[in-house]
């Protein structure tokens, strides 16, 4: 499970920077998407990982560490992944609006 | 619990619901809007004064901090708000950059677009929560919602200009909010905390194994935080990005890069000071470097500038560079000198911002004139300036003029304005650091920073003298500049808020010396956050 995981970030990162590099808009908005997943599979990651474990208690259960996860880089992945999709919503309408006043897809407005 | 420590909140809550109020209300109100966003900002800046005076009259050595508990739970385990002499700094010197700019905005650029005074309410309340905050994923929160709304700011005016220059800055600043994320969680999994203040105390604990994804960790958010502050090679999108904003975007936007400067003095001094044990002092010289190169970066930017708004964005990353170098030098005495400089060269570029559009509006008119008598009358110019040698310079000229003088004084660092008083606090506290207790002989580092420092203030001095005279000397009789009165009376509020720090030298300083003083100090401020007590009838078990 490591391997897979740490395998899966390390190609979105790979794949994010590389298309963040790019010269076109959509490339550009498409990278820091892979980006933001990869950033938000990371931040789940660093609550180590565990199967079967529960973030939360059940009423009039009790909890540790042998039998919960810790709920926090859950808490923090929600709060990540809502900010994400609000600036790549904000950054489509500019890329849109570029588009239109330069006819061109290119980052810099011209070819 | 009395109500000072309810007033904490105010500056985050009040803008945010300011703001919430204000986008219902129909656009063609635009002044009503305006007016709400004013006396929600006067609020702010009372409050600021209010926290200000009170974590002022704390005594020596005690940082003055007053933790306010969000969901009243004690300080590791739940979210808290800390108010220090520091963050009240902050807080006054943004609400009264935000009043200068809504005021100017309001004789004609509130409507170039809509929600302007939305915008800037939004943005106040992620300042204000990015300043008052003492949670690294708080300040993640706040910090995107001030980006979400400067991103709206920027693109305010709209035009191919703005929109190219807001793509880039959209870009920029998504790519740098994932790096501190990536920052954030590295320190979680290494420590375990969020919090700051705990933070502090875990970090000269931590093993080995950990301590090395936390250096990483901060690293990440360190670079984050320099994006923001435009240090070399990070900054090369902010001269862009400033100039093409409309000018009151612009003049507010100088404080952005000083929240940058803001996090990264309160996290290096709190977290990698002298408790950290193996840490202690980490990424100082990259700070020291980095800034140095910045500082000359932006003087060269700012000799080379044509336009003024280029030139104006320049002078950030030199107020930057000098200010992130401050902080690389890791040295108490020159702290509190860096203070003073961070409010008056924040004022000083707000108000140039704003001076610049009162000015172009002046020389289009008069460039436009001069071309069309070129063309009409050929060479006739060369008679015609021997009779104005003594020609009466318009009032309104005189009075953009004089403006335009005192920044050019407070930029370049000349007496008797602020800016000297700065750039003088902080070569004194280089070369004096007895003060603060160290006799360390002076660096060649310090010696390159005292150097650039007044090379930097020539090179502006230089640039503005340069742009002056071009401007006010050349002016042909017939085009006054038509300026309202409440868009030079910010200006004029501005520079003389750096007239009264220049009168008031004396205590500005003691209080930026005991900011710096506690801030080196971070023992107080950790106990303070940590042993906060909780409000309420279960409070004290």
């Amino acid at each position: 499970m490591e391997l897979v995981l740490s395998a899966g970030i390390g190609v979105l990162t790979a794949s994010g920077v590389w298309l963040l590099f790019r010269p076109r808009t959509y490339q550009v908005i498409i990278g820091l998407s892979l980006l933001s997943y990869a950033v938000n599979l990371f931040i789940f990651g660093m609550g180590r990982l565990r199967v079967n474990a529960p973030p939360l208690l059940e009423p009039g259960g009790t909890g540790g560490l042998l039998t919960h996860t810790d709920p926090i880089p859950q808490a923090l992945v929600l709060t990540a992944i809502v900010i994400g999709f609000a600036m790549t919503a904000l950054f489509l309408v500019v890329l849109l609006a570029s588009r239109g006043f330069t006819g061109t897809d290119h980052v810099d407005g011209r070819e | 619990m009395n109500w000072l420590h309810h007033l904490i909140v105010l500056p985050i809550l009040l803008p945010l619901v300011t703001a919430a109020v204000l986008i219902p209300v129909d656009e063609r109100n635009r002044t009503l809007k305006g007016v709400l966003g004013f006396a929600s900002t006067i609020a702010v800046f009372f409050a600021g004064v209010i926290l200000m005076r009170a974590a002022a009259t704390s005594g020596d050595g005690d940082s003055g901090a007053i933790v306010y508990l969000l969901g009243n739970w004690p300080a590791p385990f739940g979210i808290v708000l800390v108010l220090d002499r520091l963050s009240a700094l902050m807080l006054v010197l943004t609400s009264v950059l935000a009043l200068a700019t809504q005021v100017f905005s309001m004789s004609k650029w509130h409507r170039a677009g809509h929600h302007f005074h939305s915008l800037v309410q939004l943005m106040l309340a992620g300042l204000n929560g990015a300043f008052l905050t003492g949670d690294l994923f708080n300040l993640f929160v706040f910090f995107e919602m001030m980006l979400a709304a400067s991103y709206g700011l920027l693109l305010h005016g709209s035009g191919p200009m703005r929109v190219k220059a807001g793509l880039h800055y959209i870009a920029v600043n998504l790519a740098a909010s994932s790096l501190f994320l990536i920052g954030v969680s590295m320190i979680y999994g290494a420590t375990g905390t969020l919090n700051m203040a705990d933070l502090a105390l875990r970090i000269g604990t931590i093993g080995p194994e950990s301590r090395m994804l936390m250096e990483a960790g901060a690293a990440l958010l360190g670079i984050a935080f320099l994006v923001k502050a435009g240090m070399w090679p990070l900054g090369f999108w902010l001269p862009a990005a400033y100039s093409a904003a409309t000018p009151p975007v612009a003049a507010i936007f100088a404080i952005l890069t000083k929240v940058g400067v803001y996090i990264l003095l309160r996290l290096s001094l709190l977290l990698f000071g002298s408790d950290a044990g193996n840490s202690a002092g980490f990424g100082q010289s990259i700070l020291l470097y980095g800034g140095l190169l910045t500082i000359g970066f932006g003087a060269i930017g700012v000799l080379a500038s044509q336009a003024m708004g280029r030139l104006a964005g320049y002078c950030v990353l030199v107020s930057s560079g000098t200010l992130i170098a401050a902080i690389g030098l890791g040295n108490g005495a020159v702290i509190g000198g860096a203070l003073f400089y961070l409010v008056s060269s924040t004022l000083t570029i707000c108000a140039l911002f704003l001076l610049i559009e009162l000015v172009e509006r002046a020389r289009d008119a008069g460039a436009d004139v001069l071309a069309v008598t070129m063309e009409a009358y050929g060479d006739i110019d060369e008679n015609e300036e021997e009779r104005e040698v003594s020609v009466a310079v318009p009032g309104t000229v005189a009075v953009l003029g004089l403006c335009f003088s005192a920044c050019a004084i407070l930029l370049s660092g000349l007496p008797p304005l602020s800016g000297f008083l700065a750039k003088f606090a902080m070569l004194h506290g280089l070369f004096n650091p007895d003060s603060f207790g160290g006799d360390a002989p002076v660096s060649g580092a310090e010696w390159t920073y005292t150097a650039l420092l007044i090379l930097s203030g020539l090179a502006a001095m230089i640039a503005m003298n340069r742009v002056g005279i071009r401007t006010f000397w050349t002016s042909i009789e017939g085009t006054i500049p038509r300026v309202f009165l409440i868009e030079i009376a910010p200006v004029l509020m501005l520079l003389a808020v750096c007239a009264f720090l220049s009168l008031q030298a004396g205590s500005a300083m003691r209080y930026m010396d005991a900011t710096a003083k506690a801030l080196a100090e971070p023992q107080n401020y950790i106990g303070r956050v940590m042993s906060a007590p909780r409000a309420g009838p279960t409070g004290g078990d």
